[in-house]
């Protein structure tokens, strides 16, 4: 089983809740910063982390990590540079490692060559939002070839037909983005959220982890009571970006999430 | 084509798919996309899941009215009382006789109304969208002609209408802004990366995945997420088709060369379309070099780009090493795009149509000529296009025949051009004195293409 996958079923053992799994852009406000957070975050209880390799244009990203994207490119951060702060993390941290790109930056690397390095640099997932299953077959393939999960999105807009078929594509977790509409804090969940959950349930095993929109304790408990895993991102990324004193403001909202997320454990 | 010794084992790898694909494929038989929306290597759809249901919406419902012939009917009759087609074909003999070489045609899309060929394919997916039920537009402009284009159709259509647009686009477009606001269209600015065409486009993603059940996006280039590439390509090819018959009309034959500029490409494959299965026409796609293209100040995607991933679809774009897309530069606006549609890269990789560039001097140089020469005053990118045509056509005889595509008027760029020469200085593309004695004009000269 992969260490993504053995996460879940640690949890699902011990009945301690769904997964706590924040979001950094790799090299926001600085790599030193990127280290010092995940640290931080495994400290406060994170089971996976979520690295964003920074992308010129994120189409599925809100104002926050699109600037924190753009600031992490002017500080020369390339996806050579991010196999690199993911290999330096390893040796730092236990907690799975999961790349968030977009396509093109994977295809301009050579899709095996990355994952081969991914592999290398231990690196456990890969989350790309704008390649959806039909056309992700190299990549898939080469993801596979390394030992390392490939997990694809589902939305609400997603039909029966297609969640059955996006389902049988991912592994480690499904992504399931709980607005029709791109990351970013916002100030309340979306309606129906509860039951899109659970109709992806009708249709896989897999954990199924939730993300975008999601941005203070009360959204992430009430996101726990459903699903496998609470993803947060800009909420993150903003508290990162504040200024120097980030650190103490990020370990006490990192443990309020998951003291949130853990507390509504399935009795 | 040119045979340069280095790629020549690759060129000898790959004739013969090239012979097969003229002879056979060419013949009347071009059937793509594919399902999928590939051309070759390129095209597919590269979207955010939440995309994915509308893009299958929208396919079905673009295929339903490909064989609708009320829906048919119906956007002829407003492309001809509402829009202004036909649009004639100008034998612009001054121009030929000037130049001293071969026949140069023009197709009067600048005739069009709102100015450019924009508003065939504005009006096309409007009509579909109110087929769908969608009541919400949304559309990205760069010079502001597709901005324009979709406001007036949305006005006349009764649809709400948002249209992002790069802040220094706004900036240089101030007019179009204006217009789009009178039109009863809401411009929203878009202050992130370049603040250009580009920014604007990812913008109007991001809306269309945030509100994708009320909303249609109506991207206004051949390129995107299938199956904008062909659906655009479609509503664009009234121009080759009406170019076609209008030129057999007029001459009694097919004309030799075919040119358009190429920025996401939409006039040129509108253009091409109608001529692609015809093996005697060579078909020629200009892009903007900018300050050249080694200069780093360029648009051209296909001369300089790799293959990657823009917008929802593979093709050929401008990007650095890492797989970052590049910002990029001209004086024209509406060319001042990174990528380019999928199916002129399937063309340029299949060998059936050839893509060079030109860059701004030279486009202005065209801009002039044909002012002078010919009464008319052509978009900056439909110059780029006649640039390379003046060129062309000095190299070939008098028999022989090039069609370009006068993609837009010069309207909107009057006040750059003005900026750029000067009010005062040298305006005119000839000396006074050769015009009244209606002597050749020395093409390089005046396009500015230096020793």
């Amino acid at each position: 089983m992969s260490r993504i996958g053995q996460v879940f079923e640690n949890l699902k053992l011990k009945g301690t809740g769904a997964a706590f799994i924040p979001y950094v852009t790799v090299g926001y406000p600085s790599v030193d910063a990127t280290m010092e957070a995940v640290s931080l975050l495994e400290e406060c209880g994170a089971e996976i982390i979520e690295l964003g390799v920074p992308f010129s244009d994120p189409m599925a990203d809100g104002l926050t990590i699109q600037h924190a994207s753009h600031e992490a490119l002017r500080n020369g951060i390339t996806p050579a540079r991010c196999l690199e702060v993911a290999a330096l993390l390893r040796n730092r941290v236990k907690l799975p490692l999961v790349f968030m790109t977009y396509y093109n930056p994977v295809l301009s690397y050579g899709v095996k060559r990355f994952c081969a390095d991914c592999e290398n640099a231990g690196v456990d997932g890969l989350i790309v939002p704008d390649l959806p299953p039909e056309e992700a077959e190299d990549l898939a393939l080469a993801a596979c070839n390394h030992g390392i999960d490939l997990i694809f999105l589902l939305a609400p807009t997603s039909t029966d037909e297609r969640i059955a078929e996006v389902a049988r594509y991912s592994s480690g977790f499904l992504y399931l983005v709980s607005v029709t509409g791109v990351t970013g804090a916002r100030e309340r969940l979306p309606e129906g959220l509860a039951e899109f959950v659970a109709r992806v349930r009708r249709f896989t095993p897999l954990p199924l982890c939730v993300g975008f929109g999601i941005s203070s304790p009360e959204h992430a408990k009430e996101v726990a009571r459903v699903a496998d895993g609470v993803i947060v991102g800009s909420r993150i990324v903003e508290i990162m970006g504040s200024g120097e004193g980030y650190a103490p403001l990020l370990s006490r909202f990192a443990r309020k999430l998951k003291a949130a997320v853990s507390r509504s454990a399935p009795v | 084509m040119s045979d340069i010794p280095e790629t020549k084992a690759k060129n000898e790898a790959t004739n013969e798919t090239k012979n097969d694909f003229q002879i056979s494929k060419w013949r009347g038989r071009y059937g793509l996309p594919d399902d999928r929306g590939y051309f070759g290597q390129f095209g597919g759809r590269f979207v955010p899941e939440v995309l994915v249901p509308a893009l299958e919406e929208l396919t079905e419902a673009y295929e339903a009215v490909s064989e609708d012939s009320s829906f048919k009917e119906e956007l002829r009759e407003m492309l001809r009382r509402w829009a202004g087609r036909p649009t004639p074909l100008y034998h612009a003999r001054r121009l030929s006789r000037r130049l001293g070489g071969a026949q140069i045609y023009l197709k009067r899309e600048d005739l069009l109304h709102t100015g450019a060929h924009k508003v065939n394919n504005a009006l096309g997916q409007a009509l579909l969208a109110k087929r769908m039920g969608k009541k919400r537009i949304v559309a990205e402009t760069g010079a502001g002609q597709h901005g324009v284009a979709t406001a007036s159709v949305c006005a006349m259509l009764d649809l709400e209408c948002v249209v992002y647009m790069g802040e220094e686009d706004m900036k240089r477009q101030a007019l179009n802004v204006f217009r789009m606001r009178l039109l009863g269209a809401e411009v929203r600015p878009v202050a992130a990366g370049t603040r250009t065409l580009k920014e604007a486009v990812t913008e109007a993603i991001r809306d269309w995945v945030s509100n994708v059940a009320t909303t249609h996006y109506l991207l206004g280039s051949a390129v995107g997420p299938h199956p904008y590439p062909a659906m655009v390509r479609d509503f664009q090819s009234v121009i080759g088709e009406e170019a076609k018959e209008q030129f057999l009309e007029m001459t009694g034959k097919l004309p030799d060369y075919v040119v358009a500029c190429v920025g996401g490409g939409s006039n040129a494959i509108g253009m091409f379309h109608a001529f692609v299965t015809e093996p005697s026409v060579r078909l020629i796609g200009v892009e903007a070099a900018g300050r050249g293209l080694e200069s780093g100040y360029h648009a051209a995607s296909l001369a300089k780009g790799r293959v990657g991933v823009l917008h929802g679809s593979k093709s050929y774009v401008l990007q650095d090493a890492d797989g970052q897309i590049l910002t990029t530069h001209s004086i024209s606006a509406g060319l001042d795009y990174p990528g380019v549609g999928p199916e002129h890269s399937y063309l340029k990789e299949s060998g059936r149509a050839t893509y060079v560039a030109i860059d701004d001097e030279r486009a202005l140089g065209a801009f002039r000529l044909l002012s002078g020469v010919e009464g008319i005053i052509p978009a900056l990118e439909s110059a780029h296009a006649l640039a390379y045509a003046s060129e062309l056509a000095q190299s070939l005889g008098s028999g022989q025949s090039i069609l370009v595509n006068l993609s837009g008027r010069g309207d909107k760029d009057v006040n750059l051009v003005a900026e750029v020469l000067g009010t005062t200085a040298r305006i005119s593309p000839i000396s006074p004195s050769s015009v009244a004695r209606d002597e050749k004009v020395n093409v390089a000269d005046v396009l500015g293409v230096r020793g």
